[in-house]
């Protein structure tokens, strides 16, 4: 059995917008006479759009009409309507990752991105999003080591790395081919973080400066140097931790990266060539790529082919957000999809102790109330030491004690558990309220508090629901 | 009570009247010397998870390899010497063995049976020898079975779930209290009615199509005891079918298999059965007649 759905990844950044297509592949891995384990078994990207520069009012307001047309064009060139998705993102990365825009983004794209298709940003997804489309999970899978993504783009280098296909974290750093931006031969931008920067180091540039290459490639060496800093081969400056986007955080030092891959605009430069004019796109991209090619701390690192580069981000908005529940789940009909509802997360220690286990789902419930009125949740457990059949009945008591106030409002009792044990604890809720409460409980999913989680309409005979967790935090 | 020492005494009294030496005394300190009891014990071989258990001195790639093993429960990656298994491996291999025996001819505990508030009943099998020789009698249910099923269960119930032995007391013992009441209120949540649930002793999976006739369920289930392997004695099955009757084919029965604690959770399992049945009950069809 197999069932193929399509997802649209669109990437809304400081410097691009684009769009694909991509169509995932769903099957019962498991011979039918046990369990269904129902899994995503294949991702291909069937159609890529034009990259377009990211049509803006102003540095950092999105001109959501003009991108409007963008994707309706798209959608008509790959022959697409809203109605074929089941699922996607669209991510607003960079610069223009701020609130507003994102309100615009989501009101405008409602009613063409599909019913199950959601706004979503921050800069550790970002980075997430990029190194999965690049392929460096893949790759540290594949050739069990530590691989680090440096999706170097526009505004910002978002890094993540990963251990044997797994996340070990995430960086991003104000360091990007568009942070200087050059009209008619001279400079008519510059970021103040890389105006310090290169003041730091005596390098004085202004807007309004005949654009000098050597003078730009110099501080485009000294944001090389910070990247090699960024993934510990070379020691920090002072200057380092002002570069981390939104006072971030370097990466862990441990595991050791022992390879690299770069994927963003910069990368394709780094890859592929340099175009004949360093300032075609009007900025310094090029010579960055040159400047990381060049530099002698990144050149000691192991560097791979990227399997996207300047589109990585978007391939991994388009195929690698969704993620399907475990195959045994209990819903009521007609509830789903649901969107952007919140994560409410009880720990390991609040499972242990029923009645810790309520006092925090209450207390972290008050929290959501807006206006006197509870928002709706999702109510998120690891389900681990309530395995047996008497153990679920406990914990469907505790759930349905702690969260009385779900079950008396509007919305349906949402409950998300880590171990597989959706089903029965499901049941276990619909006879404890009586078959008169509706209800989703699924499984094998991980979130925490913070994050936001999308539950699509049920696919594979209703076995399984495509899940999006996804993390809203955005530029101040 | 006599002490040792006094009871050592009589003896030795007793046989130098009757003018023999102990031979006990004699060999004693001899003995002594050779076998000094040391404190201490093996731990328990089968309690050690063979996915985690990695013998290869000076392997190549231990983390690839070992990674690989989390994938299925196989006794690879255990060593050797010269070429020959270890001794642990060996251990644990005959303890595996040691235990499917068991669970293949001890009979479940009636207390178990009890403790699940069943009523037994036994097959035309008069003893455990006759159940593994004769597995056409493991079908049919004697005389006194029928007039008892017929006495003390509700009839034409929607649903018939009853347990049997089968091959693996074990598993009846370690999955029937978490997979019953599971499908039972996975039947109550989708409003289904159940009729009265039994134990068959000395149970063939063919005796579920007699029960069905007896019953007049629609769908009748039962979950028996799976031959055990190396890996587990404790693996349940469930087989179902819709209006099952005796001689019909075998493709018509749907099958739920490896339940256990490291197979599919009993308690999931359970409530995974009783979508089963509701999908039978719908499509009013089971075994390959059914796409599920």
């Amino acid at each position: 059995m197999q069932e193929i759905i399509f997802s649209v990844g669109i990437d809304i950044g400081t410097s691009t917008t684009q769009l694909i297509f991509s169509r995932l592949t769903i099957e019962n891995e498991a011979t039918s006479y046990v369990v269904p384990r129902i899994n995503i078994v294949k991702k291909e990207v069937i159609y890529r759009s034009d990259i377009y520069f990211t049509p803006l009012l102003s540095a950092t307001e999105i001109d959501m009409e003009k991108v409007k047309q963008i994707i309706k064009k798209e959608y008509e060139k790959a022959n697409m309507k809203p109605e074929d998705l089941t699922t996607g993102a669209v991510i607003i990365t960079g610069e223009t990752a701020r609130k507003q825009n994102a309100s615009i983004v989501l009101e405008a794209l409602s009613e063409m991105a599909g019913d199950f298709v959601v706004a979503t940003a921050g800069p550790d997804l970002e980075s997430v999003l990029s190194a999965k489309g690049a392929g460096a999970d893949a790759i540290s899978k594949e050739d069990r080591t530590v691989v680090a993504n440096l999706d170097v783009g526009g505004g910002t280098t978002n890094i993540a790395f990963f251990k044997v296909g797994e996340l070990k974290g995430t960086s991003c750093l104000d360091i990007g081919g568009r942070l200087i931006k050059i009209t008619n031969g001279k400079i008519s931008y510059i970021f103040r973080g890389t105006k310090e920067l290169a003041e730091t180091n005596g390098i004085y540039i202004n807007v309004g400066d005949d654009a000098d290459e050597k003078k730009l490639y110099k501080i485009c060496e000294l944001m090389a140097d910070q990247l090699a800093m960024a993934i510990h081969l070379k020691e920090p400056d002072a200057m380092h931790a002002k570069l981390y986007t939104n006072a971030g955080k370097p990466l862990p030092k441990e595991p050791k990266i022992q390879a690299i891959t770069y994927s963003g605009g910069v990368a394709s430069c780094y890859y592929e060539g340099e175009p004949a004019n360093v300032f075609q796109y009007g900025d310094i991209g090029v010579l960055l790529a040159r400047a990381i090619k060049n530099n002698p701390s990144l050149q000691k690192m192991k560097t791979l082919q990227a399997v996207e580069t300047i589109r990585a981000t978007v391939v991994g908005a388009g195929s690698h957000t969704t993620s399907v529940s475990g195959s045994t789940i209990a819903y009521s009909d007609g509830r789903l999809p649901v969107k952007n509802i919140p994560v409410l997360k009880l720990s390991d220690d609040d499972e242990k102790n029923p009645e810790q286990f309520v006092a925090t789902l209450k207390r972290k419930l008050s929290l959501y109330r807006s206006e006197g009125s509870l928002e709706q949740i999702a109510i998120v457990f690891p389900g681990y030491h309530h395995q047996s059949f008497m153990e679920v009945q406990e914990l469907a008591k505790m759930v349905a004690e702690g969260a009385r106030e779900i079950i008396d409002g509007p919305f349906p009792l949402i409950v998300v558990v880590e171990n597989d044990i959706a089903k029965v604890l499901g049941n276990a809720l619909n006879v404890l309220l009586e078959r008169k409460k509706p209800f989703v409980c699924i499984d094998s999913i991980y979130a925490n508090d913070g994050d936001y989680i999308d539950i699509g309409v049920p696919v594979a005979g209703g076995r399984v629901v495509p899940v999006v967790i996804k993390t809203l935090i955005f530029n101040s | 009570m006599v002490s040792e020492k006094e009871l050592k005494d009589i003896i030795a009294q007793v046989l130098s009247e009757m003018n023999v030496a102990a031979p006990a005394e004699k060999a004693a300190p001899a003995a002594a010397c050779a076998c000094e009891v040391e404190d201490g014990f093996i731990e328990d071989v089968a309690i050690i998870d063979i996915k985690k258990q990695y013998l290869v001195e000076n392997p190549v790639a231990r983390d690839a390899f070992y990674e690989l093993k989390q994938y299925a429960p196989c006794r690879l990656g255990i060593g050797k010497a010269g070429a020959r298994y270890k001794t642990l491996p060996v251990l644990e291999f005959r303890a595996a063995h040691a235990a499917a025996q068991d669970a293949v001819f001890k009979d479940v505990d009636p207390e178990v049976v009890e403790g699940l508030g069943l009523f037994s009943v036994q097959t035309q099998c008069d003893c455990k020898d006759t159940y593994l020789t004769r597995p056409d009698l493991g079908r049919v249910l004697s005389d006194e079975a029928v007039a008892e099923i017929k006495s003390k269960c509700k009839m034409n119930p929607t649903v018939q779930i009853y347990v049997s032995d089968g091959l693996s007391s074990a598993s009846i013992a370690a999955n029937v209290k978490d997979v019953l009441p599971a499908i039972l209120q996975g039947l109550k949540s989708y409003g289904i009615d159940a009729g009265t649930p039994f134990f068959v002793k000395y149970g063939r999976v063919g005796a579920m199509d007699q029960i069905s006739e007896i019953t007049g369920a629609d769908v009748t289930c039962v979950l028996i005891g799976e031959r055990p392997g190396l890996i587990t004695a404790e693996s349940m099955s469930a087989y179902l079918a819709y209006k099952a009757t005796v001689g019909m084919p075998e493709a018509r029965r749907t099958v739920v298999s490896n339940i256990h604690k490291d197979g599919t959770i009993p308690a999931e399992a359970g409530a995974h059965i009783a979508d089963v049945i509701k999908k039978i009950l719908d499509a009013k069809a089971s075994g390959t007649d059914l796409k599920l």
